[in-house]
């Protein structure tokens, strides 16, 4: 046995982008080897789940997770990684927040798989089978994970020791983090490994007033360079993102969207941004600002929560939206 | 069977100088109005945070009530009509959210607007009760795999020969 520590690096709902924002660490991944064994990782050795079942528990010194909670599959390797590891840490959005797959959260299961498997344009399947998870086939039991209505963040479903935010991280931010496990010197359990601030602070494009009586969408204009985007009419996620990205975005010329999540003590990543746009709105009238956010605005959950809807206070859409129920009016209190 | 009894359950951020004094006038002059709506009295209605009302419908209510001074007479300038750009955000965002937009509700009141306040409270409460409870925490219950993850994680075992 050598005296390395052990990683390990899994994956559940999400790209496998983070796989590839651990290599941007570039020739660093050679510091990384000779740190750490890596003990699981899916995307790149050939292990398997049992593997870990067979460890002892704490056996993984630092597990880097990536992805959110979609599946039954995805959360027992959760709470089988939590078992195993002395370190859990939330890799990247999908895991810290849920992500791009955590926005099928304004759907649920059943038109997932209506969509999937009956209604997209180059399915087949005339015997409109859908998956379950469990049926008998020739005498054989055959399971399959079950499909959750709700993509879950890594840690609404177990405890998460850090968080490192982005999609994917950076390198240089991922390379911040091995160097703070590797001295010492992470920050207390529970916290984001990261800036503290917001994009803005990061960002080099020059501030003024901020008047906008119209939001305008990307494709719309061709921003100027220097001055900043918001002030333009773009919805940029800047002052309710986490700094970590370098104003990555910005730089060349196009909006924030948010992907580092809130920027710290921000609990809700689209209220802030809504309270961030509703100062720079142009307009004292009721109506007017009714119109401007409505036409330029046309997709709000996409727009303020694009990666962390899993992770908002409301964490979905209404599973029964109140425009679909037919309900009598309950009876009121005796008075 | 007996259908359950529905009392809207409505959080109302009312301002200190306004809409919370109406509020108080309303008492003084024993003007009647639905008991539903717990007060939190804020300074501004400029300092109602949209996550505020996020959280108040993700832990229970069934609608918010913000009240602040009517526009132009802010004690804080121009905050109610940043409160009024918000609420339009907000709105437009529950929506989409398949949360009825008739669940959040701002209106001014100035101190002396005792039984105007107490109207609209009463006509607030009647349309939340018509839109019937929100109960959010159900929305996010997915049925509890506890046992059947469990059972895998023995079955991995025993197939695996873990320990052996
Ligand atoms: S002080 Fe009443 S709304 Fe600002």
């Amino acid at each position: 046995m050598s005296d390395k520590g052990t990683l390990a690096i899994y994956w559940a709902a999400s790209c496998g982008g983070c796989e590839i924002g651990i290599l941007a660490l570039n020739e660093k991944i050679l510091d990384v080897a000779a740190a750490f064994d890596i003990v699981f990782c899916p995307c790149i050795m050939d292990t398997k789940a049992r593997d870990v079942e067979h460890m002892p528990d704490g056996h993984i010194d630092v597990c880097l997770f990536n992805g959110g909670i979609r599946t039954s599959e995805q959360e027992y390797m959760a709470r089988l990684l939590r078992q195993k590891s002395k370190v859990l840490v939330a890799f990247g959005s999908c895991a810290h927040e849920g992500c791009i797959p955590g926005l099928a959260n304004v759907t649920n299961r059943q038109s997932i798989f209506e969509t999937v498997y009956l209604d997209s344009p180059s399915t087949d399947n005339p015997g409109r089978t859908l998956p379950l998870p469990e049926v008998q086939h020739n005498g054989f039991h055959l399971a399959l994970p079950v499909f959750y209505d709700t993509v879950r963040t890594l840690g609404q479903t177990v405890k998460v020791d850090y968080y490192l935010p982005g999609c994917p991280p950076e390198a240089d931010r991922v390379w911040d983090a091995v160097v703070a496990i590797l001295e010492g010197t992470l920050p207390a359990p529970g916290s984001v490994i990261g800036a503290q601030t917001t994009v803005c602070d990061e960002c080099t494009r020059t501030r003024s007033e901020k008047k906008i009586k119209a939001f305008k969408r990307t494709w719309q204009v061709w921003p100027e360079e220097s001055q900043c985007l918001l002030e333009q009419g773009l919805i940029c996620c800047g002052p309710a993102t986490r700094a970590g990205c370098q104003s990555r975005c910005p730089t060349v010329n196009s909006p924030c969207i948010g992907c580092y999540g809130p920027n710290a003590g921000v609990e809700d990543q689209g209220a802030r941004l809504i309270t961030a746009l509703a100062s720079v709105i142009d307009s004292n009238d009721a109506e007017e600002v009714e119109r401007i956010v409505r036409e330029g605005v046309p997709d709000p959950v996409g727009t303020f929560y694009r990666f962390s809807l899993a992770h908002s206070l409301l964490r979905r859409a209404a599973l029964v939206p109140d425009e679909e129920r037919h309900e009598l009016p309950l009876p009121r209190a005796a008075q | 069977m007996l259908r359950e009894i529905y009392e809207p359950k409505i959080v109302g951020f009312f301002c200190n100088w306004c809409s919370y004094r109406a509020a108080d006038g309303a008492g003084t002059a024993r003007i009647k109005y639905a008991p539903n709506v717990r007060v939190v009295r804020l300074m501004c209605s400029g300092r109602v945070d949209p996550a505020f009302v996020l959280k108040a419908l993700a832990l229970g209510a069934d609608g918010v009530l913000v009240a602040g001074c009517h526009p132009g007479e802010c004690h804080y300038i121009e905050q109610n009509y940043k409160t009024m750009r918000r609420f339009a955000m907000l709105q437009h965002t529950l929506t989409a959210l398949g949360i009825s937009a008739r669940r959040v509700r701002l209106v001014w009141a100035s101190a002396g607007e005792g039984a105007h306040l107490a109207r609209e409270i009463d006509r607030f409460v009647e349309d939340v009760r018509t839109l019937g409870p929100l109960h959010w925490q159900t929305q996010l219950a997915e049925p509890d795999h506890t046992a059947e993850i469990d059972r895998i994680l023995v079955e991995h075992a025993e197939a695996m020969e873990v320990g052996r």
